[in-house]
């Protein structure tokens, strides 16, 4: 199935934050915005839920910690005990280094994999752009098209306020 | 999260440029040909490198007997590069995790380069004990993998083996944050490149990115973590590295200073190593109005603090080898700072300590042929203050008929040079191929003090 969007450009961020505004204010629907760089304050804006990144990374770290831990013990005191000049086969503070490296080694990756997964980047993907130069110097917002030849009236206004430099509307592949 | 206000009056970026003109700028040493200069420094470079990988050819040939090292001194030049390098490393973590973790905006221009930079000194501090084993294609020993001789694991207890966690962790998670910072800018290249195999590498590791906002923010969350990951990183890795050293009974070793001794003189040289080539790369692609004289001040009171801090931990050190009693210990500080390799130890203070004392001087800061001049000899002093803290310590043991002197080889010169070699190599075909300057998050503050400067 196949649904409209309105796409329109932008060349400062200033103008994409007050489309974003204006567009919410009319209860609009915003499919996304895309900039050349990140805008801090855009989150807000554009709403939905705060990000469960962090918890995935706290996960992973936890793992880490409990599996670098873990191996060590076993390996040091049931696999292999090894005395090395009298010290403690499970001497803790020794375990600390190789136990918090795994910790950073695995909440990064777990991290950057899961951000990946989530916004569906992998190597290779074909880069689709709404516009050309949103990744060099162009602000893009595209808006579930609210209504039939919506671009004649009320949405062609608004965004005309807010110094849309282009305006468009496009037949796209709904989402699965 | 809050801005905090800047010690820092102007524009951050020179020249009144708009977000086009960032990515023209910063995208144009990319787009045309190379210079003479660049193939001039490339070729020196791959010379270096190539007597290099002839050195460590003849050596694991023969075996590691073509060292200089003897009965007593039995570490010294090898390890002084490994630590000489990983030391380097540190100044990209810094710039790239702390001074983001502290809401530093200079760091936006730098924080590329100083990460490749890290990455490159890492893989150069990781080649030498791999040469050190002797029989590097049994390297993989010191990996705790399943095995067929028992299974036998690695000595958990040992700092040499938390020294690889370490150092592959260091190594991984710095890649890592590497290329998640260069995602957005390789869209950006991959939008502008002709089509050829050059559009097509960029654009396979570009992952699809097309600049979404969703995207964009939790790329800005994973950022932020992983910054906050790296910050302990970075303060571990050379921790770990003086435990090879402090967790030993050698006189001169054993002293629970050595970590902050280490993590502090680590983040000296590394950023005499990123101010070296800054100053070289800016003029040489054109960056001026990005590198301005005003992020290099910002970096060589780094250079002044960690300096400062290197010559309170020398002292201390010092103080307590005279004030604790022990015959060894001051013994051993006395023959470093008098002995035979009395003269690398003053080399060492006064590049490390005193020299970088010129930059209380506001003048001296702006004086960029001073700056430059400065931070070669932070270099060299601190490659001494590995190597002095090595040898000093072994060369008089407590046997005095084992007393022994140490010299390196034609052949550890050459390792040494071809490390360098590698180092600039690598650093100039990054410069070559990949945005030397973060393009999205110089955008972000192009802007920024443009309209104090207005007022």
């Amino acid at each position: 199935m196949s649904r409209r969007i309105i796409v329109a450009g932008f060349a400062e961020e200033d103008d994409l934050r007050r489309a974003v505004r204006a567009v919410r204010e009319r209860g609009w629907t915003i499919d996304d915005a895309y900039a050349p760089y990140a805008l801090h304050d855009l989150e807000a804006l554009l709403g939905g839920r705060r990000s469960r990144l962090p918890v995935t990374c706290f996960v992973c770290g936890a793992a880490g910690v409990g599996l670098a831990l873990g191996f060590q013990f076993w390996a040091t005191t049931r696999s292999w005990p090894l005395n090395v000049g009298g010290r403690p086969w499970n001497s803790l503070a020794a375990f600390v280094p190789v136990a918090f490296e795994s910790m950073v080694l695995l909440g990064g990756f777990g991290l950057v994999f899961a951000w990946l997964v989530r916004c569906r980047l992998y190597p290779g993907k074909k880069a689709l752009p709404p516009l050309d130069g949103v990744t060099d110097d162009r602000f893009a917002l595209l808006i579930d098209d609210p209504g039939p030849a919506a671009l004649a009236g009320d949405v062609r206004r608004v965004l005309e306020e807010c110094h849309a430099i282009s305006l468009e509307e496009r037949e796209v592949e709904a989402p699965p | 999260m809050a801005d905090v206000r800047l010690p820092w009056h102007g524009p951050l970026i020179a020249g009144h440029k708009t977000v086009g003109q960032v990515t023209a700028d910063i995208c144009a040493p990319l787009e045309r040909r190379a210079g003479g200069w660049w193939w001039l420094a490339f070729s020196l470079a791959f010379s270096l490198l190539c007597l290099g990988v002839a050195a460590v050819s003849y050596q694991i040939a023969v075996g590691i007997g073509t060292w200089g090292l003897n009965r007593t001194v039995g570490w010294a030049f090898d390890i002084t590069n490994f630590v000489f390098w990983v030391g380097i490393g540190h100044a990209g973590t810094l710039i790239s995790a702390i001074l983001f973790l502290f809401r530093q905006k200079w760091r936006t221009s730098v924080n590329r380069s100083a990460e490749a930079m890290t990455l490159i000194a890492v893989t150069c501090a990781g080649l030498f004990p791999v040469i050190h084993m002797g029989r590097p294609w049994l390297f993989y020993w010191i990996i705790p993998y399943p095995n067929t001789r028992g299974p036998l694991w690695v000595n958990f207890l040992s700092p040499l083996v938390w020294d690889f966690f370490a150092i592959g962790t260091y190594f991984m998670i710095s890649l890592l944050f590497w290329y998640v910072g260069l995602v957005p800018d390789l869209a950006t290249l991959r939008d502008r490149l002709r089509p050829g195999l050059y559009r097509r590498l960029v654009a396979f590791f570009g992952l699809g990115w097309n600049g979404s906002c969703r995207t964009w923010l939790r790329y800005e969350v994973v950022y932020l973590l992983l910054a906050g990951l790296a910050t302990p990183l970075v303060v571990s890795v050379h921790s770990v590295v003086s435990a090879d050293f402090a967790a030993t009974l050698v006189p001169g070793w054993h002293a629970t200073i050595f970590p902050p001794y280490f993590v502090t003189g680590a983040i000296l040289s590394g950023m005499a190593m990123v101010l070296t080539l800054m100053l070289l790369a800016r003029k040489a692609m054109r960056m001026e109005d990005y590198i301005t004289p005003r992020h290099i001040e910002a970096m060589t009171k780094l250079v002044l603090a960690t300096s400062c801090l290197v010559g309170l931990s020398y002292a201390i050190e010092f103080f307590s080898a005279l004030y604790v009693g022990n015959r060894y210990e001051s013994f051993t500080f006395l023959n470093r700072a008098l002995g035979p390799l009395g003269w690398g130890y003053w080399i060492m203070v006064a590049c490390n300590v005193l020299v970088p004392q010129l930059f209380w001087f506001g003048r001296v800061r702006r004086r960029l042929l001073a700056v430059f001049v400065i931070c070669i000899l932070v270099n060299v002093g601190m490659w001494f203050e590995r190597f002095i803290i090595i040898v000093s310590s072994l060369e008089r043991d407590f046997l005095p008929s084992s007393w022994s002197g140490y010299a390196p080889t034609w052949i550890e010169l050459a390792t040494l040079a071809g490390s360098f070699g590698l180092f600039f190599t690598c650093f100039l075909v990054f410069c070559r191929f990949l945005p030397v300057i973060a393009m999205a998050e110089v955008k972000a503050v192009v802007h920024e003090g443009h309209s104090e400067a207005q007022a």
